[in-house]
C-alpha cells in the first residue's frame, strides 16, 4: 500500500469513572468500603480506515460505538491507545497539525432537534466555525453558506431562519452543511438518520453517498440498523460490550458472518424479503458494562459456549484475508 | 396525556420567525399577563416620571404646608391649589406624591439588585457547570452554604455592618439571592453542556469562551429570566421588610416600606390612608410581576418550545 | 375505503369516518380525515405510515386519549358491538386497560417510577377485577413468565429503574395483557430498542395473539418490522389510509405510489452501490390540503387528474388502495 490509511485507532480505550463521594470518603475513614466505580466503555478496540472507504460500526446500545465516535470527534479524551491520522500519531502533532485533524474529522449527529443550537441563524450556524477558524472573511460568509446550503439540498434563501423553521430532514441536512464547512475528509455519522422518516432516511443516504463522490469524503457510519449498514458501508465493524468482535467486508459479514454475535445479530434483521418468519431470538440480555462476564463477553448469550469461553478471552485474530474475528471456536474448526 | 400534531402539520412561514418574536407573541396570548403588563407599565412609568407628574416634591421642604397634615384623600390643600387625591400623611406630604417617588427608590433597589444576583449568579453557575470538578465543587457548596442562612437575616446582620443607605441595600440584597440564580444557571448550562448542538460546537474547535458566551448562555437563559422576574417582587418585599424595620433605607430617600411604617403609628386614630394606600401600590407591583412572571414561566418552559 | 377483515365473523373493531381534527391558531389540522378499518379476533393489523400521516392519532382516537384542541369530529368506532363515542368517560375507562389495552413507545409511560412492579401489576389486576392481592400477584407471575422474562420473582420485586429498557418495555407488555385484552394498540413499541430485543418481543407478541386470540394494531413507521408481524398492513397518508391488504400483497404488489416509494427506500444489501429511490420533498402541511390526492407533489405518477381526490379502487376481498394511476408493475 502506497498511502497510510486516513485513520488508525490502536488499543483505543475509554474508561468512565465515578469517583467516592465526599460521604464516601468520609465513611471510609470510618471503615466504610467505597471504591471508585469504573466503567470500560470501549476497551482495545482498533481500527483501520483507508481513504474513500466507508466503514460501518455496528453494536447494540452500550457497545461503546458512540463512545468511539466521540473520542475521535474530539469531545471526550481517550483514556488509553493512539490515533494515527494520515499516518502521524495524533499524541505527537504540533498544534497547527492537531487543528487540522480536529477539524478534518467532523460529526453529523442523531437528534436534528438537539443538533442545533436555537438560538442561531442558519447563516451563523453552518459559517461561525469557518470564519473563526480564518478558512472565509466574514463578508463572504453568506455566499460561502448559500452555497454549501444548495449543495446539501436547502435553498439559500432560508438562510437567516432559524432551526425550528425546518423539519427533521432539513435539519439534519443543515448539521451535513455545518460539517462541510471546515472542509472535512473523515465524516463520522452517529445515528445521522435513526431519527428520521424512511423516505427522508433514503434522501439523507443518498446525499451522504453524493458528497462522498462529489469532495471525495471518508465515512465512519455508526449505527444499530444493520440494513443502513448493509446498504452504506464497504467494510463492516461489529462491536459487543466495548470491544470490537468482527471485521469483515460487507459481502463477506452479511453473507458468511463468523462470529456467533454477529450470525443472531443478522438473523434479527426485519426485512421485507423475509416476511412472515419465526425469528429465533438471542436468548437473554445485554449484561451490565458495570459487570461484565469474565471469558468471552458473548458467552453467556452465546448457544455454542464452551467452557474455554467462559474463562478466557479469545483475542481478535485474522481469520481469513482482510477478516478478523474475536471468536474462539475458530480454534477448533 | 396529550396528542399533539407534529411539527409536519404546522404551516411554514415565509418570515424570519425569531425565538424572541415567538415569545413575545405567545405573552400576549394570555389576557392575566397582559393584565398583569399593564399594572406594572401603568404604576413604573409615572414612578420614574415622578418629579415630572407628581402633584408635589414631598422631600422639598419648602413646599410642605403643615396645615395640611393628616388630611383625608380628596382634601384640597389650605393653599387650594393641591387636591390631595390619597390624603396626606402626618408632615403633610401628598401620599399620592410620595407613593410615586416611594416606589422609584423600591424600583431602583429591586432592580438594581436582580440586575447584579443575576450577573454573578450567572457567572458562577455557568463557571461551575463548564469546568466541573474541584471548581464546580468549591462554587456549589460555596451556595449551599448561602442559601442555608435564612434570607431576611443575613441582609439585617449586613445592614447592621455596613449602615444604612441605597447602595448599601441593593448589595445586601445581591448578597441574599446570587446563590439562586447560580443553582439555576448551573443545572440548566449542565443540560446544555451535553447537547448535540454544544459537542458539534466542540467538534468545530469553536474555543470554550465562545461556548460558554455564545452557545450556552443564551441557551440558560430562559429558567434565569423567569427567576428573575420572580425574584424583582421578592426583592421589592425584602427592601420593603428592611425598610419598615428602619434599616433599609436612609429617611431622606424612603421607598414604598418606609411609607407604610411611618403610616402605622396612624392606623389605630383611623387615618388608614397612610398606610393603606402605599400598601395597595405594593401588592399591585408584586401582582403585576408575579402575573407577568408566572406566564413567562409558562411560555419559556423547554417543554413548549417545540 | 376499508381496511376490512379477513374473515367473515362479526368484527371486534368497525372505525367508520373517523376524523380527529385539532383546532390551532393557523386553522383546523386535519390529523385524520376519513379513516376506516376492521379488524377481527386474533388479527394483527400493521398500521404504516411516517410521522404526520395520523397513524398514532388514529390509535389513540379508539382509545378515547384524545385531548383538546384534538376532537373527534366524526365518523363512528364500534368495540364488540358497541359504540364507543356514544361512552361516558367513566364507561371508557373500564374498557381501557380490560377489554382495550394499550403499549406506548415509551414504557415510563405506563410505568410508576415509585412503585415497584408486583405493586403496579396487582394494582392494574384489582382496579378491573376483585381477586385477592395472592392470586393476582400469581396472575402478574404467569404475565411476565408469558413475555419472556427470565426469573419473574426477582423482576416483580424490581422498581422500573432497576430494569433495562428492553426489560421495561416488555413488562409495560405485560400489563397490557393482565386483563386479558381482546384487543391491543401498541404505538411503536420496539422503535426505541435495540434489534435484538425488538427481534425477542415481536416473536413474543405474535405468538401470544396466536394463543389468546387477542386482536392487534401495530402502529409504526418501519415497514420491515411489520412485514413480518402483521397478517394485513394499512398504509396511511396524511390522514388518511391510501392503500391496504394483506402483508405480502402489499409488500410485494404495492399498488400506490407511495407504498411503492417507502418499499423501495428502505436500504439493505441489495441496494448496495446504488441510490435508493428517494420519495422528493417531505410531508404536506395538513392544513393546507385541499381537494385531491395529498401525495400528488411528491408523486413520479402524477397529473392533472390528481387534482380531484381519489375515489376507493377494491381488488378482491381485503384489497383496496385509493390512487388514479396505480403501479401496474407491481412485481418488484
Amino acid at each position: 500500500m502506497t498511502e497510510a490509511p486516513i485513520l488508525e485507532i490502536r488499543n483505543l480505550s475509554k474508561t468512565f469513572s465515578q469517583p467516592v463521594s465526599l460521604g464516601g470518603r468520609i465513611t471510609n475513614l470510618f471503615g466504610g468500603k467505597n471504591r471508585p466505580v469504573n466503567v470500560q466503555a470501549v476497551q482495545d478496540v482498533d481500527i483501520t480506515v483507508e481513504s474513500g472507504e466507508v466503514v460501518g460500526i455496528v453494536g447494540e446500545s452500550g457497545c461503546g460505538k458512540s463512545t468511539v465516535a466521540r473520542m475521535l470527534a474530539g469531545i471526550s479524551t481517550p483514556s488509553g491507545g493512539s490515533v494515527r491520522w494520515r499516518g502521524k500519531d495524533v499524541a505527537e502533532m504540533t498544534a497547527k497539525e492537531h487543528r487540522a485533524f480536529d477539524l478534518g474529522v467532523q460529526m453529523i449527529f442523531q437528534d436534528p432537534f438537539a443538533s442545533l443550537n436555537p438560538r442561531m441563524r442558519i447563516v451563523d450556524i453552518i459559517g461561525e466555525a469557518a470564519v473563526k477558524h480564518g478558512r472565509i472573511r466574514r463578508r463572504e460568509q453568506r455566499d460561502y453558506v448559500g452555497s454549501l446550503m444548495e449543495k446539501v439540498g436547502l435553498s439559500s434563501a432560508y438562510i437567516d431562519r432559524f432551526p425550528h423553521q425546518f423539519s427533521g430532514g432539513q435539519r439534519q441536512r443543515i448539521g451535513i452543511a455545518r460539517a462541510l464547512a471546515v472542509n472535512p475528509n473523515l465524516i463520522i455519522c452517529d445515528e445521522s438518520v435513526a431519527a428520521l422518516d424512511v423516505s427522508i432516511q433514503a434522501q439523507v443516504l443518498n446525499l451522504f453517498m453524493d458528497l462522498r463522490d462529489e469532495l471525495d469524503l471518508t465515512y465512519l457510519f455508526i449505527s444499530h440498523n444493520l440494513g443502513v449498514v448493509e446498504h452504506i458501508s464497504d467494510r463492516v465493524v461489529i462491536m459487543y460490550l466495548g470491544r470490537v468482535v468482527e471485521v469483515a467486508p460487507t459481502d463477506a459479514l452479511y453473507g458468511d458472518p463468523n462470529h456467533p454475535y454477529t450470525r443472531l445479530l443478522i438473523d434479527q434483521v426485519p426485512s421485507l424479503e423475509a416476511g412472515k418468519r419465526d425469528y429465533a431470538p438471542i436468548a437473554g440480555e445485554l449484561p451490565s458494562p458495570l459487570n461484565p462476564p469474565p471469558g468471552c463477553a458473548f458467552n453467556p448469550r452465546c448457544p455454542w459456549a464452551t467452557e474455554r469461553c467462559r474463562t478466557e478471552r479469545p483475542a481478535l485474530r485474522e481469520i481469513a484475508p482482510g477478516r478478523l474475528s474475536a471468536c474462539h471456536l475458530n480454534d477448533t474448526a | 396525556m396529550t396528542v399533539q400534531p407534529t411539527s409536519a402539520d404546522r404551516p411554514a412561514r415565509t418570515r424570519a420567525d425569531t425565538p424572541f418574536r415567538r415569545i413575545v407573541r405567545q405573552f400576549f396570548e394570555n389576557p392575566l399577563a397582559v393584565f398583569g403588563l399593564i399594572i406594572l407599565v401603568g404604576l413604573t412609568v409615572p414612578s420614574f416620571l415622578a418629579p415630572w407628574v407628581a402633584p408635589q416634591n414631598p422631600y422639598d421642604i419648602g413646599t410642605l404646608d403643615i396645615f395640611d397634615s393628616q388630611l383625608p384623600p380628596l382634601s384640597t390643600s389650605s393653599s387650594g391649589d393641591i387636591t390631595y387625591w390619597l390624603g396626606t400623611d402626618g408632615q403633610a406630604r401628598d401620599v399620592l406624591s410620595a407613593i410615586l417617588y416611594g416606589m422609584r427608590t423600591s424600583l431602583i433597589v429591586a432592580f438594581s439588585a436582580v440586575a447584579g444576583a443575576l450577573f454573578i449568579g450567572t457567572a458562577v453557575g455557568l463557571i461551575a457547570a463548564y469546568f466541573g470538578g474541584v471548581v464546580d465543587a468549591i462554587l456549589m457548596r460555596t451556595v449551599d452554604i448561602q442559601l442555608s442562612f435564612p434570607a431576611i437575616l443575613v441582609a439585617l446582620v449586613l445592614l447592621s455592618v455596613l449602615g444604612q443607605g441605597i447602595d448599601k441595600v441593593i448589595i445586601a440584597l445581591i448578597v441574599v439571592q446570587w446563590a439562586y440564580f447560580a443553582r439555576t444557571a448551573r443545572s440548566s448550562a449542565i443540560v446544555e453542556r451535553n447537547r448535540e448542538y454544544v459537542l458539534a460546537a466542540r467538534s468545530l474547535s469553536l474555543g470554550s469562551r465562545r461556548i460558554i458566551f455564545r452557545h450556552m448562555l443564551p441557551n440558560t437563559m430562559p429558567p434565569l429570566i423567569v427567576i428573575a422576574t420572580i425574584d424583582l417582587a421578592h426583592a421589592i418585599t425584602a427592601e420593603a421588610t428592611l425598610s419598615f424595620l428602619g434599616i433599609g433605607v436612609p429617611v431622606t430617600e424612603p421607598s414604598l416600606g418606609m411609607l407604610i411604617a411611618n403610616g402605622f403609628e396612624f392606623m389605630m386614630s383611623g387615618e388608614y390612608w397612610i398606610s393603606l394606600f402605599p400598601g395597595i401600590a405594593l401588592t399591585l407591583i408584586v401582582l403585576g410581576i408575579n402575573l407577568v412572571g408566572d406566564h413567562l414561566r409558562d411560555i419559556l418552559n423547554p417543554r413548549n418550545a417545540q | 375505503m376499508t381496511a376490512r377483515q379477513t374473515t367473515d365473523t362479526m368484527p371486534l373493531l368497525r372505525v367508520q369516518n373517523l376524523q380527529t381534527h385539532f383546532l390551532t391558531r393557523f386553522g383546523a389540522v386535519k390529523a385524520v380525515d376519513g379513516v376506516d378499518l376492521e379488524l377481527a379476533p386474533g388479527e394483527i393489523l400493521g398500521l404504516v405510515g411516517e410521522s404526520g400521516s395520523g397513524k398514532s392519532i388514529t390509535g389513540f382516537s379508539i382509545l378515547g386519549l384524545i385531548d383538546p384542541p384534538g376532537r373527534i369530529v366524526g365518523g363512528s368506532i364500534e368495540f364488540d358491538g358497541r359504540d364507543l363515542l356514544a361512552m361516558k368517560e367513566r364507561e371508557l375507562r373500564r374498557l381501557r386497560g380490560n377489554d382495550i389495552a394499550v403499549v406506548f413507545q415509551d414504557p415510563s409511560m405506563t410505568l410508576n417510577p415509585v412503585l415497584r412492579v408486583d405493586t403496579q401489576m396487582i394494582e392494574a389486576i384489582q382496579a378491573h377485577e376483585t381477586v385477592s392481592s395472592a392470586a393476582a400477584r400469581q396472575r402478574a407471575r404467569d404475565v411476565l413468565v408469558k413475555v419472556g422474562i427470565p426469573s419473574p420473582d426477582e423482576r416483580l420485586r424490581c422498581y422500573p429503574f432497576e430494569l433495562s429498557g428492553g426489560m421495561r418495555q416488555r413488562i409495560a407488555i405485560a400489563i397490557a395483557l393482565l386483563n386479558r385484552p381482546r384487543l391491543i394498540i401498541a404505538d411503536e413499541p420496539t422503535t426505541a430498542l435495540d434489534v435484538s430485543i425488538q427481534g425477542q418481543i415481536i416473536h413474543e407478541v405474535r405468538e401470544l395473539c396466536r394463543e389468546t386470540g387477542t386482536a392487534l394494531i401495530w402502529v409504526t413507521h418501519d415497514l420491515a418490522v411489520i412485514a413480518g408481524l402483521a397478517d394485513r398492513i394499512a398504509v396511511m397518508y396524511a390522514g388518511r389510509i391510501v392503500e391496504t391488504g394483506e402483508t405480502d400483497e402489499i409488500i410485494h404488489h404495492p399498488m400506490h405510489p407511495y407504498t411503492r416509494g417507502l418499499i423501495d427506500s428502505v436500504p439493505s444489501g441489495s441496494t448496495r452501490g446504488a441510490r435508493l429511490h428517494q420519495i422528493e420533498g417531505m410531508t404536506p402541511s395538513l392544513l393546507e390540503l385541499g381537494e385531491g390526492c395529498a401525495f400528488r407533489d411528491r408523486c413520479h405518477r402524477a397529473t392533472e387528474q390528481c387534482r380531484e381526490t381519489p375515489g376507493v379502487t377494491s381488488l378482491g376481498n381485503t384489497r383496496e388502495f385509493r390512487c388514479w394511476h396505480p403501479e401496474t408493475g407491481g412485481d418488484q
